[in-house]
């Protein structure tokens, strides 16, 4: 589990250029840092969820992000909170 | 179509916030995915899944409940649950 306060980076990794899938995990955030903000629950992984598979019950958390790190030209100070799943998230 | 999220093709627009009337064919379309969720035959998840498999052109063609219906199809027949020819079948007696 992962306290809140925790520096994360999103796994820089790319699963529908390898087949069909369903990925939760934006685009924009991939290879990015982010700050724990709260655990929400832990829930059956959608991504297996999706294609009837056996799902592994994850962790799920609000991740906060400087809006300003994933587009640069614009957002100045803003933040933003994103669900991810414990899985899409390593140590930064 | 999926993750469209900061794309910038579709940063233009206002985003729509008034409520929707929902017409007879949406609340139909729901119903039919609520029985399927109830009767663990498609998940919110499997719904997901086979919406954002709608090919660009028609999925900006169609209306929400119409991609509903199209991904509740594809999923219904990819499953199994019923077969091209029930579904044609239905379709001509309507």
């Amino acid at each position: 589990m992962l306290a809140s306060g925790t520096t994360v980076r999103v796994k820089l990794d790319w699963p529908e250029t390898r087949g069909p899938c369903h990925i939760r995990t934006p685009h924009y955030l991939r290879g990015h840092e982010g700050v724990v903000v709260r655990h929400l629950g832990d829930f059956p992984n959608p991504e297996a969820l999706a294609f009837r598979r056996p799902a592994e019950i994850l962790p799920l958390y609000h991740v906060r992000f400087p809006m300003g790190a994933l587009w640069p030209d614009r957002h100045g100070d803003n933040t933003i909170l994103v669900e991810l799943y414990e899985t899409w998230l390593e140590a930064a | 179509m999926h993750d469209l999220g900061g794309v910038s093709k579709f940063m233009c627009e206002a985003v729509d916030a008034e409520p929707h009337a929902l017409n007879d064919f949406d609340r139909a379309v729901d119903a039919i995915r609520g029985i399927l969720g109830g009767k663990k035959v498609m998940g919110v998840d499997e719904l997901r899944r086979n919406i954002e498999a709608i090919p660009e052109a028609d999925y900006l063609r169609l209306s929400y409940y119409q991609r509903w219906i199209r991904a509740i199809t594809a999923h219904l027949l990819r499953q199994g649950v019923i077969t091209e020819a029930e579904l044609i079948a239905a379709m001509e007696a309507e």
